[in-house]
């Protein structure tokens, strides 16, 4: 299928023979936000005792019958509308036939020709200063299977089907992306749309968002090439690894004068390789055909309207916001609105504050922190308040940016108002120049040679002026020691 | 006590209402003619215990001026309605061993509104058939002999030459007609109950698609599959279809439509209702037998005062060929499940693929391998919209040929209900498969339309032998189809087997 | 249309049912009986009529969300022919 990119050197992949272009697609499986099933009232929590999420319609017990679950409707269209896709008022429940233990049914309810959600498009932050438009080709709702275990007895496999029934959305990419990182990023910001919209969680080590990514390699300019997919990968780090190692694979095959066989394939991020997944090999009929079990789905215009009203504001939007509300850079930006709980977190601290300063306090130091303990904005000790209170203190230049810093560290173990502390443990900046005065001309008596030195080589007053900095504790007023060095030592 | 057995449903109603006697008295008359009429193969399981314990409590319920509307009254169920606790198998091998941990919607309600238990039924494997000769448990012998034909029971075993009850609902046409159940349930995808009732001299009816629950009645084929009853008389099936009947949260498929007091349609005046005589139906090569009794149906309701009028159907004869593609897609997916793994036969195997073929090889029968095995090719890649898909689009066609008829102002619709009389067990098995579907030319169009269905007997062929009338009605317009078949009841006389030499 | 042997055995696959060698030239003729039968339909002119999708107009009701169901886990494998820990067990299956 042609599409409207074009070849972006960048993305060149260089061969023995010459460059490759790597062209990627992807169907993405996102588990539903819903209490039940797709089709049956078991729960969906995660982890529950072998087979006690499971009704008699999801054990397929004969003459069971499968009634669908409004909320899981309403989930599917409003990921639809936050992926500006049209969406359709008449959809079409199918069965997707094939024989798998944990399949009881002995088919999938899925939708196949008339899917719920037809064509929209995301757009892509490859990088804070590249963005791509992707295309979607449709979303669908589906059931999820039960889940086997192969290695719990020595000759038996074990069935559990508690997620047997459990809703999916599957999101079809266009093959619209180029490299691993594109693809990375694309599972990205379709993850960080479905958290905004609270769609689905994007658990990925639950399972509950997993990949299916279609790759083929081409020369530039020439048509498609055949595409390998690789089967359920479960991490935005492991998709880059398998596009890269998959491509690679093919390259190699074409550059060695073979073809490329259309099939299925695993990765295994331990090898750091894909292969064929052999018993699956036997080509599969589906046998799709509309479920006589199910009515058509069918709603109207104005229940769309209700939804589409009642959206969130979602991470563009949000990001071109605060550009233009609070003054932040396009990178900052972007970086904020990655998580909702983020961008919220951000403008709580910046509400009544100037936005560039919140952003940097919220990335640099905030994020920063969270990173290095491997914590998120739920369990974070500090609170937005708390961090606002240290920017308004330091834009009172009650204390030095040196002291924010110390500041936040102490707020963050210990807890308590930022003000308080300030007041309780001398902290404040100190602005009195007969103060400042009287350690500069320590410091100059103290340093006699290098005080020779800065009358020849005027930059040398950054060196004195972090020595004052230090003897006061870094609470003297920075511009206040500046200015009076420089009349002390004669510098203009 | 034995002539308790030959009351029709209404009659044991007011009977027991009357205290003339009891439930128990009641259940325990027919427990002793299931025993008796075990050379029939009706029951594939007799629930004595079951019925006399329910029979008690009615008993108890009425003393107290209490009881629902079938309270204490005897009924056999189809094995194709799950039966909580009580071994279910549609008949088949897969399921041989299966209980339930469940109940069907429509015999929980008849059980709500007082019903007893006596058994579940035989019926053709997963109810594919026409004759209950697919049934795992073995063919169910009609209480009707051709008269001369030297058929009688010795050491509980047949001799002779016994006939087909017909199919798929055998097991419930017969035992109604040989009074070892007030009335049954059954169910009907392609004439399941309609072309059994007409061969037992019982009345039959399949309702419109959605007026019964499907939930908790093994799957043959989802979009034709109706529950319905099979009485002996117009009245009872009445009786029976107003709690069979009802919207079922658990079956999306169920109508939302309040059920209407079917025995008040009874001996309501017909005078003014359009009936349409379909042309399409008069076959080439027409069994003159049968053309005979349609002409005398067609008279009965003109002297009761109805319009009769010439229709056409124009797609009729596509009916059955499209049935044979949708019905075997269907049931290749419903019958999937049935794979070894999470409840009836498993066989092992050398691996899981291994265990499903053989599993699915040893637990299947013929008819329904060859089913399964139709509908997995009409569906399969390259050959969906050659069959499958055509097939859903001559369902449009035979759908709005009936939609043009009742717009223009036609009640209901006159029919035979089968081809011929009943024939000999065996005596089909030969042919090719082709040949015993045929049997369901007449009844098929109503299930591919989702329309209402009922066959009411209306005379006997030159041997003796029941041959039944069907009427088709406007959706959900069950009430004209109880009132037009009890006039043809009124006209023809009821047809009661006297002779019970099952019972040897 | 009509299959060949080849395609019996295919078929039968596809819905896993084993079919041994002799059982295929019956199946192979009652099968093409049937699609002979059906083949009746190719001369219906079915240009732009809708396939059938429910043959009665009706409005799909859905369920709420709210859990109704499940934890009746000996109820799901009372009848399993092989179960573990109230798991159901079958044959290895090797990804």
């Amino acid at each position: 299928m042609a599409t409207g990119r074009a070849t972006n050197p960048k993305n060149l992949v260089k061969g023995a023979t010459g460059d490759w272009e790597i062209i990627v697609g992807m169907e993405i499986h996102a588990q539903v936000s819903s209490q039940a099933k797709l089709f049956s009232g078991a729960s969906t929590a995660f982890g529950g005792a072998p087979n006690s999420h499971v009704s008699l319609v999801d054990a397929a017990m004969p003459g069971m019958l499968p009634v669908i679950n409004e909320e899981c409707v309403r989930q599917a269209i409003r990921t639809g509308l936050g992926l500006n896709a049209k969406i359709n008022l008449k959809s079409i429940f199918d069965r997707k036939n094939y024989f798998y233990p944990d399949l009881p049914q002995g088919y999938q309810i899925s939708q196949y020709k008339n899917p719920i959600v037809g064509e929209g498009e995301i757009v892509v932050d490859v990088s804070p200063t590249e963005q791509i438009t992707v295309g979607v080709e449709r979303l669908h709702l589906e059931q999820d299977a039960g889940k086997s275990l192969h290695d719990q007895h020595p000759t038996m496999s074990l069935v559990d089907l508690n997620r047997s029934g459990v809703a999916l959305m599957e999101i079809v990419s266009r093959p619209d992306l180029r490299s691993a990182e594109e693809a990375r990023a694309y599972v990205t910001k379709l993850r960080t749309i479905l958290r905004y919209l609270g769609t689905c969680d994007g658990d990925m080590e639950k399972g509950n968002l997993r990949a299916d990514v279609n790759v083929s390699v081409r020369r530039p300019g020439e048509p498609l090439g055949t595409r390998c997919e690789i089967k359920n990968v479960n991490s935005i780090r492991f998709i880059g690894q398998a596009v890269d190692v998959e491509a690679r694979r093919q390259i190699a095959i074409l550059e060695d004068g073979g073809a490329i066989d259309q099939e299925t394939r695993l990765y295994d991020p331990a090898k750091g390789e894909t292969r064929s997944m052999r018993n699956k090999e036997e080509a599969h009929d589906y046998r799709y055909f509309p479920d006589p079990d199910l009515l058509p789905l069918e709603f109207d215009d104005a229940y769309v309207e209700t939804l589409r009203r009642d959206l969130p504001e979602l991470p563009d939007a949000k990001k071109q916001r605060f550009i233009a509300q609070y003054g932040v850079t396009p990178y900052d930006g972007a970086v904020l609105v990655g998580e909702r709980a983020s961008a919220d977190f951000f403008e709580e601290v910046a509400s009544g504050r100037d936005g560039k300063t919140a952003a940097n306090w919220v990335i640099n130091e905030f994020f920063g922190r969270l990173n290095k303990e491997g914590k998120d904005i739920d369990t974070s000790p500090i609170s937005a308040a708390q961090i606002g209170a240290i920017i308004d203190l330091l834009g009172k230049q009650v204390i030095s940016g040196k002291i924010a810093k110390d500041l936040f560290e102490i707020v963050w173990t210990e807890g308590g108002d930022p003000a308080a502390i300030v007041e309780k443990r001398g902290m404040t900046q100190v602005t009195d120049t007969g103060a400042i005065e009287k350690v500069i001309d320590a410091v100059l008596a103290a340093n006699p040679d290098k005080v020779a030195e800065a009358k020849a080589k005027p930059t040398m007053i950054g060196w004195f002026v972090g020595q004052v900095m230090k003897s006061s504790g870094g609470k003297a007023n920075p511009q206040a020691v500046n200015q009076l060095l420089k009349a002390k030592l004669g510098i203009e | 006590m034995s002539e308790l057995i030959t009351l029709t449903l209404a009659e044991a109603r007011d009977g027991l209402k009357a205290k003339k006697f009891s439930a128990r008295e009641l259940a325990q008359a027919h427990v002793d003619a299931v025993e008796k009429a075990r050379a029939l193969n009706a029951y594939v399981l007799e629930t004595p215990d079951h019925a006399l314990k329910q029979a008690s409590r009615s008993d108890e319920r009425l003393a107290r001026g209490e009881g629902g509307p079938l309270e204490g009254l005897p009924l056999g169920i189809k094995d194709l309605f799950a039966t909580e606790g009580v071994r279910t198998t549609a008949c088949s091998n897969i399921l041989r061993d299966f209980i339930p941990p469940y109940e069907s919607t429509v015999s929980s309600q008849l059980w709500r509104d007082g019903a007893v238990m006596l058994g579940k039924l035989n019926n053709d494997e997963f109810a594919m058939g026409s004759s209950n000769e697919t049934s795992a448990f073995g063919p169910v012998a009609s209480p009707w002999r051709r008269p001369g034909a030297n058929t009688y029971v010795e050491n509980g075993k047949i001799v002779g030459e016994p006939l087909v009850p017909g199919g798929s609902s055998g097991g419930s046409a017969a035992a109604v007609a040989a009074h070892l159940c007030l009335a049954a349930t059954a169910t009907d995808t392609g004439g399941s109950i309609r072309q059994p009732a007409a061969f037992t001299g019982t009345v039959g009816i399949k309702p419109t698609y959605g007026r019964c629950s499907r939930w908790g009645v093994v799957a043959f084929a989802s979009s034709l599959d109706q529950a319905g009853p099979i009485g002996k008389t117009v009245r009872d099936a009445a009786i029976m279809l107003r709690s069979m009947a009802g919207h079922d949260p658990k079956d999306t498929t169920s109508a939302d439509l309040p059920v209407p007091d079917y025995e008040a349609a009874v001996g309501r005046p017909v005078k003014g209702m359009r009936i349409g005589i379909p042309k399409e139906y008069r076959l080439d090569g027409l069994n003159p037998e049968i053309d005979a009794l349609w002409e005398k149906g067609v008279a009965w309701l003109k002297d009761a005062g109805a319009e009769i009028v010439e229709i056409s159907l124009p797609h009729t004869k596509y009916a059955l060929p499209a049935y044979y593609i949708v019905a075997p897609a269907e049931c290749s997916s419903n019958l999937a499940r049935y794979d070894g793994v999470r409840y009836g036969l498993r066989v092992p195997g050398k691996d899981i693929v291994d265990m499903y073929e053989k599993t699915r090889a040893a637990g299947f029968g013929r008819e329904v391998k060859r089913r399964v095995m139709i509908g997995a090719y009409v569906l399969s890649a390259g050959y969906y919209d050659a069959y499958y898909l055509r097939a859903q689009k001559v369902r449009t066609l035979i759908k709005r040929d009936f939609e043009t008829v009742f717009d223009q102002g036609v009640h209901a619709i006159l029919t035979p209900a089968t081809p011929s009389a009943s024939f000999g067990i065996g005596e089909k098995l030969k042919a090719d498969p082709v040949e015993m579907y045929l049997n369901d030319v007449f009844t098929v169009t109503v299930n591919m339309a989702g329309l209402p269905g009922v066959a009411v007997p209306a005379g006997l062929d030159a041997q003796g032998l029941p041959l039944g009338l069907q009427l088709i009605g406007r959706p959900f317009d069950e009430e004209t189809l109880f009132s037009l078949g009890a006039v043809i009841e009124r006209s023809a006389g009821r047809f009661p087997v006297a002779d019970r030499w099952w019972e040897g | 249309m009509s299959v060949d042997a080849a395609t019996v055995k295919r078929v039968a696959h596809l819905a896993r049912i084993a079919v041994s060698d002799e059982d295929v030239p019956k199946l192979q003729s009652e099968l093409n009986a049937i699609l002979a039968f059906v083949e009746q339909l190719s001369e219906v002119n079915v240009d732009g009529v809708e396939p059938m999708t429910s043959v009665l107009p009706m409005a799909m009701k859905k369920r709420q969300d709210v859990v109704t169901d499940g934890e009746i886990v000996e109820k799901i494998i009372a009848n399993a022919p092989a179960s573990q820990d109230n798991y159901f067990l079958v044959p290895k299956v090797i990804e």
